[in-house]
């Protein structure tokens, strides 16, 4: 079996976070880390090699950078690590991410692809599923718990509420949640390898024939941000009670329409 | 020299930081109050390969460099002292001599399971009547006709003593009288493994500091040794014992670094919050200038130990480097725990606010592996020869 798992470097929200001026984030200046939903991803793909024995590609885009996230997967017990990086795909939104990293996949073989379930810096959840779109694969998101069942996978969707056992073909693709999983740490041993043995393979524009120039970098990003900002603490709400439901419903329709939501 | 670390080894740090935080911190107080050895967190350090770091991978280890393991006990000492030295005994005083002088069998036999975490390491050399002096040792190992051992005696202050499987024993084997009619004992080294008929403990040690490590005598009464448990050349006990503690005292080294800078960050954290006279104590000038001290010291300390790492890694002697990086890093470690207790106040002697706890481990990195002054001998014989 095949697995990829699409992984992120994303700023260390513990460091803090730093805007370009034209509202995307500047990741330069930022510690980075393993996306924690990803992480989660690489660990499920690392428990299916362990229980039925698997290939695991980790595959990301990003700046050159983003190879501490390779080697970091490779030391945790990654086989082969694929890096996507070039100036023209800068500044992508998620449909630009999705159709470079389709485009990359393209390149690949694989059975099953993880991704994390989003980002804990565009905190978006679009790109997972917009790859199985463009690449025509079933997806299930929010996996809780991942079983192969002969050529299939069998998988706990995970809501807030309520837990669906959705069964799936393979080739499909799953987002897995943060909470599926304990990632293992790096072994001190896997370090060394992934430094001093393991290479990790770097595709730039040219390598990603599927892709079109219309659907990547900023250029082909069709989201325009009007604002972007760190993340805000929910207050705790406004709690009222009133005495009739068309009483509560005028009161809420007000609010909505004073908040231009409607 | 160099010390600019590359990525690997930054990686490693960072992984051992992690770890340390994650796993070792929060049952820091904890171990050192119940004084229960932190099994739990010896079972992870071992599924993450920290119980086999400078092991060759052939024989199971993580195939590093002795800096990446002194990393690792610095850092894991940055939080808790026990569970630095438990890695430290572990590697440095079991495995460290069986890779060193153990045959092939001994290595395949005993190697793959103490670096896979599987068994844990100790080493016992101290007697209740010879520490630093090895002469006094009354521990005896008499060979057999069929080439076996009988070892009779009882060692004391022993690292890992009763969770340990595997122990390093170092017994007289020969008593030798020169021209001068003055005995002088020889001694062997040997591989023990608990559950050995005749191998019991004694008293569990009630310690000042590193109350989790289980710190236990060991009993020998009729022990029968096989001959093949015999370490390296007969008689060549006390040399073996010599060179495995230069090792070890590079771990203890690594183990009071950590102390130490585990100590200055607790004071940096507490000097900034602290108000006293209408601003924190952290903007006093007294303050100011000891914080710059201490760091300036843990930093020097710092580079002795990573010195006498790369020192085990490419010279076959490196006593000198092992004391002198020993004696600065315990030294800075009492100096610097003191100091913070002192900055803290009141609140110092709290044991919740933990660095009464990181004074009270720092004082044996003065003492076990060789005291201090026996530091200043190694160091001032290697001068003066």
């Amino acid at each position: 079996m095949k697995i990829v798992v699409c992984i992120k470097q994303v700023p260390d929200t513990a460091g803090g976070v730093q805007f370009n001026p034209d509202g995307t984030l500047n990741r330069a200046a930022m510690l980075a880390i393993m996306n924690p939903d990803d992480k989660a991803g690489l660990e499920a793909a690392l428990r299916l090699k362990d229980q039925y024995g698997a290939e695991v590609t980790v595959l990301t885009m990003g700046l050159p950078k983003a190879d501490d996230i390779l080697r970091e997967a490779f030391a945790m017990g990654a086989d082969k690590a694929v890096l996507v990086t070039d100036r023209v795909l800068g500044g992508a939104d998620t449909w630009a991410t999705s159709s470079t990293i389709a485009a990359a996949l393209k390149n690949l073989e694989y059975d099953l692809i993880i991704t994390g379930r989003q980002a804990i810096d565009g905190d978006t959840a679009q790109v997972g599923p917009q790859i199985a779109e463009h690449l025509k694969l079933p997806v299930i998101s929010y996996a809780a718990d991942i079983k192969i069942d002969g050529d299939s996978v069998i998988v706990k969707r995970q809501y807030e509420d309520r837990y669906h056992m959705l069964k799936a073909k393979m080739p499909c693709l799953i987002t897995a949640l943060s909470e599926l999983n304990e990632p293992r740490y790096m072994t001190p041993g896997g370090i060394f390898d992934a430094y001093d043995e393991k290479e990790v393979t770097v595709w730039g524009r040219p390598d990603l024939k599927e892709l079109d120039d219309a659907n990547m970098g900023l250029a082909g990003s069709p989201t325009k941000i009007a604002k972007a900002s760190d993340k805000v603490r929910k207050g705790a709400g406004e709690k009222v009670v009133l005495d009739t439901p068309e009483e509560s419903v005028s009161y809420i329709m007000g609010k909505l329409t004073e908040k231009h939501v409607i | 020299m160099d010390f600019t670390l590359d990525k690997k080894h930054e990686m490693a740090r960072t992984l051992f930081k992690e770890f340390a935080e994650n796993e070792a911190k929060p049952l820091a107080q904890e171990t050192d109050e119940t004084e229960v050895f932190p099994r739990q967190t010896v079972e992870k350090m071992a599924k993450a390969g920290f119980l086999g770091i400078p092991v060759p991978k052939e024989y199971g280890g993580q195939g590093c460099d002795p800096l990446t393991y002194v990393m690792c006990v610095e850092e894991l000492s940055k939080v808790c002292g026990t569970t630095g030295v438990i890695v430290s005994a572990h590697t440095s005083l079991c495995i460290d001599p069986i890779l060193t002088y153990g045959t092939e069998e001994q290595k395949q036999k005993y190697i793959p399971k103490l670096a896979s975490g599987e068994y844990l390491g100790a080493f016992a050399l101290t007697e209740p009547g010879a520490g630093t002096d090895a002469q006094g040792a009354q521990t005896r190992a008499i060979k057999q006709e069929d080439g076996s051992w009988l070892v009779n005696g009882s060692k004391c202050f022993i690292t890992n003593g009763k969770e340990a499987n595997v122990y390093i024993v170092i017994a007289v084997t020969d008593v030798q009288v020169d021209p001068k009619g003055r005995k002088k004992k020889r001694f062997s080294a040997f591989i023990v493994e608990k559950g050995t008929p005749g191998f019991s403990f004694g008293t569990k040690e009630k310690k000042m500091g590193i109350r989790g490590s289980s710190t236990y005598e060991l009993i020998f009464e009729d022990m029968m040794l096989p001959a093949d448990a015999l370490l390296g050349a007969e008689g060549k006990g006390f040399p073996i014992a010599m060179h495995t503690l230069d090792g070890g005292r590079i771990g203890i080294a690594a183990q009071a670094l950590g102390i130490a800078e585990g100590a200055l960050d607790r004071c940096i954290e507490y000097t900034k919050e602290r108000k006293q006279f209408g601003r924190s104590i952290a903007q006093q000038q007294n303050t100011q200038f000891k914080i710059a001290d201490m760091y300036t010291r843990i930093e020097a300390a710092k580079f002795l130990v990573y010195a006498a790492a790369k020192a085990k890694e490419t010279q076959k002697v490196y006593s000198v480097e092992a004391a002198k990086a020993k004696l600065f890093a315990a030294e800075t470690a009492m100096a610097v725990t003191t100091e913070v207790v002192q900055l803290f106040g009141g609140y110092g002697d709290i044991r919740a606010y933990d660095v009464e706890r990181m004074m009270r481990d720092a004082k044996i990195t003065e003492i076990y592996e060789g005291t201090s002054e026996v530091q200043r001998m190694v160091i001032s014989g290697a001068l003066l020869k």
